[in-house]
């Protein structure tokens, strides 16, 4: 229970001064940037050429002198760049504490390890939260949109500035595991192993409805105000929260959910006949939505939750998954969770399905909690154990030399 | 076992031998070197690791998710996948050799699983144990219930092995579908390889199990 936090909230409450903190965090962020002029264009799949562009990135331990050590991770819908650090505007640790610090799987002693925030977010690349320089004012959803493999495309940009050619391991989650996934895909030289958890190469029919009745919560709250609620000093927080609540639901199980909260009452004895926050799920459900606000632009959430939408690796190869990696020498980890109903294990299955046919060398494990989709985030020994093991067998593989140390 | 055989083995330091089953000693000497290989139901990895320690670039298939994980975290390219259900997501030809240790028997399709071996790889490997080995014989000859052996402890109501045969009966299955065996050998409980200039009845009584190395027949 160690990451419920219920609060007696009677109400989703807006925003603090932290809204602040986003804002500027959207064009300034405290992270390393990597600007990208008018000469160097990110050229999107809905054709438009964006520039000029930056990307804000958090890098770990060191590069090697063989530059062999690089490690990108890539992060999740509503993730960001701070992996393993204090949050600039939350002030709370790394999303992915238990996957990269020191003696974790991700171990900045043994590699180099960036993170950068996606094409599209609001922690400093260039989004919608971003100031538009062609009209003095904040991009909103004059904003083209994105895709992943967008997203992946700049990450390519960021990677050729920082001097690297080939990636160690691209690892994801979620979101992050369609952005490997797609790395593998689009630039298989360049990925010498691949660590994909809890993600699909394409988004289910399921996965697009929830993601719909988010974006229409945001778009039906009047402060959003057709996208341009910077401009008119407003916020869409109460559509964003019930976005984020509605979301958060489908990263959770059901006996995840009854196991943390059941009917359990929130500091109540009896029912209070209203419909304030009686049970302790509502009120952690609350919880999340106001805590999610502070930190993320609503904007950005429609861009990233439609790149998502769209991504289909079959599709852009011939309705094929199979041509995708046809031929690819690189390794594959893929990763799934047994109570995960957002991206079943039957998803991972046939990308490893996919990958045989491929000839592709392809570990394939299906780790079994009840933690549902969030797994992933959470402290999982068996899952952890697996993405070290992966890491030091292709390690010594590519000669890193990163193998015992801890395990 | 005390009295284990161990068998000569280029690239692998005689003190490891020991450590290793004789009949996954055997599977791998009937490997080319550098060769591509598909284990079906690979257990907790030890085949696979013995064939990667030799060079050989070794997959596995295994059906309980905790010998995939096992094998995962060994570092091992294993998914999890069920031998009647999933060959047919290979394609033709995809390895050298595919494997079969100790795992014919559990399938529910043994016919059409070592079918589709024959398919995804050049070659293959099958071992499996010999239900016409004197021990089983006598256990139901004169015990009256269904054998069980120390390689072979489980109870026919909680067995995973649903297809037993015989040495005779594989070498049938073998000719009815036009598989060429190119290498046999019967182990005795012990573990050594049955001398092979003694007939086929004799592997058949006195093998505790059969290894053979199999190809595509010509012509049909």
């Amino acid at each position: 229970m160690s990451n419920v936090r219920p609060i007696a909230s009677p109400s989703i409450t807006s925003p603090s001064s932290n809204s602040d903190d986003r804002a500027h965090e959207a064009d300034h962020p405290s992270s390393s940037v990597a600007k990208f002029g008018v000469d160097q264009p990110l050229k999107l799949d809905c054709g438009v050429d964006l520039a000029p562009f930056q990307i804000a990135y958090q890098t770990y331990g060191e590069l090697n002198a063989d530059r062999s050590n690089a490690i990108l991770v890539c992060h999740a819908l509503t993730g960001d760049q701070h992996v393993n650090n204090i949050h600039p505007v939350t002030g709370k640790p790394g999303w992915w504490e238990t996957m990269v610090g020191a003696g974790r799987p991700l171990d900045p002693e043994k590699y180099f390890i960036i993170c950068s925030n996606v094409i599209g977010g609001c922690m400093g690349s260039t989004g919608p939260a971003s100031f538009n320089p062609a009209t003095g004012k904040v991009w909103g959803l004059d904003f083209p949109i994105i895709t992943i493999p967008d997203m992946v495309r700049a990450q390519a940009m960021l990677i050729d500035r920082l001097g690297i050619t080939t990636l160690f391991c691209v690892v994801g989650g979620s979101m992050g595991g369609m952005q490997a996934l797609q790395w593998t895909a689009a630039y298989p030289e360049r990925v010498f192993s691949t660590l994909a958890i809890a993600c699909s190469t394409r988004h289910s029919a399921q996965n697009i409805a929830f993601h719909e009745l988010g974006r229409q919560a945001v778009m039906a709250d009047p402060d959003w105000r057709g996208g341009r609620y910077v401009d008119q000093d407003t916020h869409p927080y109460r559509g964003l929260a019930v976005a984020r609540m509605a979301a958060h639901i489908t990263y959770l199980s059901d006996a995840a959910l009854h196991r943390k909260f059941g009917r359990r009452m929130q500091d109540r004895e009896l029912p209070t006949f209203s419909f304030d926050a009686d049970f302790q799920v509502e009120s952690y459900l609350r919880y999340q939505g106001s805590s999610f606000v502070e930190r993320f632009d609503a904007n950005s959430y429609l861009y990233l939750t439609r790149a998502m939408d769209y991504f289909d690796i079959a599709a852009d190869h011939n309705g094929a998954l199979a041509n995708a990696f046809t031929g690819i020498k690189t390794r594959f980890c893929v990763i799934s969770f047994t109570s995960d109903w957002l991206f079943p294990t039957s998803e991972s299955r046939a990308l490893v399905h996919a990958l045989n046919a491929s000839s592709a060398r392809v570990s394939f494990a299906e780790i079994e909690t009840d933690r549902g989709h969030d797994a992933f985030l959470l402290d999982v020994p068996e899952f952890l154990e697996i993405s070290r093991a992966f890491l030091q067998a292709a390690g010594k593989a590519r000669g890193l030399g990163n193998g015992d140390g801890q395990s | 076992m005390s009295i284990q055989q161990t068998l000569p083995l280029p690239g692998v330091a005689p003190e490891r031998t020991g450590s290793y089953r004789t009949d996954h000693l055997l599977v791998a000497d009937m490997v080319a070197p550098g060769s591509r290989v598909l284990d079906v139901g690979c257990g907790d990895g030890e085949l696979l690791e013995l064939l990667e320690s030799r060079g050989i670039d070794g997959r596995g298939i295994e059906l309980s998710r905790e010998g995939v994980n096992r094998c995962v975290a060994k570092g091992l390219a294993v998914v999890q996948g069920d031998a009647d259900t999933d060959l047919v997501n290979y394609p033709d030809d995809a390895f050298d050799y595919v494997i079969l240790s100790q795992t014919l028997q559990a399938t529910r399709q043994p016919r059409a699983v070592l079918e589709n071996l024959l398919r995804i790889g050049h070659r293959g490997i099958v071992s499996f144990p010999n239900f016409g080995f004197w021990k089983m014989r006598l256990q139901l000859l004169i015990g009256g219930h269904m054998p069980r052996t120390e390689n072979l402890p489980a109870t026919w109501y909680d067995t995973a092995n649903i297809h037993f045969c015989t040495i005779k009966d594989f070498v049938q299955l073998c000719n009815e579908i036009n598989v060429k065996m190119e290498r046999a050998v019967a182990l005795d409980l012990y573990g050594r390889p049955v001398p092979l200039n003694l007939p086929w009845w004799v592997w058949n009584m006195f093998g505790e199990q059969g290894v053979f190395l199999l190809s595509r027949g010509g012509g049909k």
